[in-house]
């Protein structure tokens, strides 16, 4: 006879008394599971009720998906149309990069003394810290699209206003990454700057700079490949790049054109992506190194 | 007790210096060549970007100016501050646009999520052997989240109409894409042992999924669904921009027409709930790891 097979019987025949001994289990419901199932169906209804309110409708999905087909025929082959209208787009896209270098670069130099004060390592006083984090804050709750709109409307549409606005809502971002950073680095260095008889700037410019910048530098990067993404849009307000070119064009319901520029920024987002993943792997390793 | 430094002779600290020189002129020469290199972008870049800096300069004021304008009462009467009810006079429809804003980035977080969890465990490489359902999966995923949700918004505003359902169905598919590639990363590291255990006793596939992966991966998942829904929070604030439902058509419209006080109104609503949102989602999900470590 197959030993796991009397194993098995024997606990069958012993059922009572296993249950007898371990009343948790044998619980049709146990408290944890009850929790769950509970924040399960609450969540669900939130959902169900969402779908109501939002008023999705089966008709109307059907519908709109039967014209998203559609258009997705259409959209096949990209083709941007006139010679003159390519040369457009490119311009559009030299903008975008233009626009999300700038931004990017503008802000991580003028958040660089925020994130100093924001840190509470580094800051002047609990006071300062505390007041610079929360304007951090409120610059970081603004969608670079709001910032695009009131840009727009102090200096005028173009792909200035676009570097502007990039630039203002990544001082927020910014400011919070360096400090977390600053907050993190090691503070053995400071001690030993103090010690020689460096002053508090000392201890800042040879004990935490030096710790710092690497990880600054790959944030850097880092949002520069999210601002290529974020300038490809702000062109829908008004401010510059190919996103202006993009709204028109599916406003105009030209789809294959539309095809087109959102294949041309697949393209660029994946090649700046790629060197960007590059230059911060050699940050690292320098680092480690 | 007076402590001396040695004072190293003359010719050896030459050397010493020489030494040091020699030793950071390649470093050096390499960071000067980098912000050459730099400087160069920034130009090339500041004359494709028609960067206007005494413009600027004329304008900041401007910029300065209008957040003063807009916190000054129509009336003439003060701050707005001076006279919250007059301010905040259609807080009514503005509370009501704000939770739809909020609902929009919870059915978009939800749906999406659902999405990317479905495909994340057709994308993961332990889990689905065929290379081709896998990478389709995964470059369907890629595409997802790097056309903006804007973009798709802009698109499903045509096919769907206007109103909330092309926001949520474009932030939905931008999450499925984002929460795809994060879930998917997840279920790669797992521990295998318990999909070993229950292939062995003959499950299915999605009984191997339910039982051996799902305990393993749940919790990360919500921590990453909850990190998503704060971001769409902000997104669904913007959407209205382009006719997709939420607080941001009442934005643009009162940016647009200089409704000033409104636009200060609206501006700090959605400043206080992306950081409510923030708090609280943080909280959730540091609650949510400190019940997963104590469970380890």
């Amino acid at each position: 006879m197959n030993r796991a097979v009397t194993l098995r019987d024997a606990a069958v025949a012993e059922m009572a008394g296993i249950a007898a001994r371990h009343p948790q289990q044998f619980r049709a419901m146990p408290p944890a599971r009850l929790r769950a199932l509970a924040l399960f169906l609450a969540s669900t209804g939130l959902l169900v009720f969402g779908l109501w309110r939002l008023e999705f409708s089966p008709s109307r999905l059907v519908d709109g998906f039967g014209q998203l087909v559609h258009f997705l025929g259409l959209m096949i082959p990209p083709d941007p149309g006139t010679w003159s209208r390519t040369m457009l787009i490119l311009r559009g896209l030299s903008e975008t990069l233009a626009i999300a270098l700038l931004g990017t670069l503008g802000a991580a130099l003028l958040a660089f003394p925020l994130g100093f004060l924001a840190a509470w390592n580094t800051s002047v006083n609990r006071l300062v810290q505390f007041l610079s984090r929360r304007v951090l804050d409120s610059v970081r709750g603004i969608d670079a699209l709001i910032w695009a709109l009131i840009w727009v409307s102090v200096v005028g549409l173009g792909p200035f206003a676009g570097v502007l606005a990039i630039l203002t809502s990544d001082i927020g971002t910014f400011g919070k990454l360096y400090s977390e950073a600053i907050e993190a680095a090691d503070r053995k260095a400071v001690e030993g700057v103090t010690a020689s008889g460096g002053g508090k700037l000392h201890g800042i410019r040879f004990g935490v700079l030096p710790a710092v910048l690497p990880v600054m530098a790959g944030h850097v990067l880092y949002m520069f490949e999210s601002n290529t993404r974020s300038s490809t849009i702000i062109g829908i307000v008004g401010a510059g790049g190919i996103g202006l070119m993009l709204s028109e064009m599916i406003r105009t319901l030209e789809w294959g054109v539309v095809s087109f520029i959102v294949l041309l920024i697949l393209v660029t987002v994946a090649v700046i992506d790629t060197i960007s993943g590059r230059l911060r792997a050699a940050l690292a390793g320098a680092r480690a190194g | 007790m007076a402590t001396a430094l040695t004072r190293l002779p003359d010719e050896r600290l030459a050397e010493l210096l020489h030494g040091y020189r020699a030793s950071s002129a390649g470093p050096r020469r390499r960071a000067l060549l980098l912000a050459l290199t730099i400087a160069f972008l920034v130009a090339v870049a500041a004359q494709v970007a028609e960067v206007d800096l005494p413009r600027l300069w004329e304008h900041a004021g401007a910029f300065f100016g209008y957040f003063d304008r807009i916190t000054m009462l129509e009336s003439g009467a003060g701050r707005v501050w001076a006279d919250p009810a007059e301010w905040f006079w259609g807080w009514r429809k503005w509370g009501v646009l704000l939770l739809d804003t909020l609902l929009i980035a919870y059915v978009g977080t939800a749906l999406g999520g659902l999405g990317g969890f479905l495909l994340a465990f057709c994308a993961s490489a332990n889990l689905v052997s065929n290379p081709w359902a896998r990478g389709a999966a995964r470059r369907f995923l890629e595409f997802c989240r790097t056309v903006p949700d804007i973009v798709f918004a802009l698109i499903f505003v045509i096919a769907f109409g206007l109103g909330p359902v092309p926001g949520v169905l474009a932030i939905a598919i931008h999450s499925m894409g984002a929460l795809g590639k994060l879930f998917s990363e997840v279920v790669e590291n797992i521990d295998m042992k318990p999909v070993e255990g229950a292939n062995a006793a003959g499950a299915s596939w999605p009984a191997m999924v339910r039982f051996a992966v799902l305990p393993q991966v749940l919790a990360n998942f919500i921590s990453y669904a909850l990190l998503r829904f704060e971001i769409n929070v902000r997104q669904a604030s913007v959407l209205g921009f382009v006719g997709a439902g939420g607080i941001g058509q009442d934005l643009i419209e009162a940016i647009r027409k200089f409704y000033y006080n409104d636009v200060a109104a609206l501006l700090l609503l959605i400043i206080v709930t992306v950081m409510l949102i923030d708090l609280g989602t943080e909280r959730l999900r540091h609650r949510l790891i400190g019940a997963l470590e104590s469970r380890a």
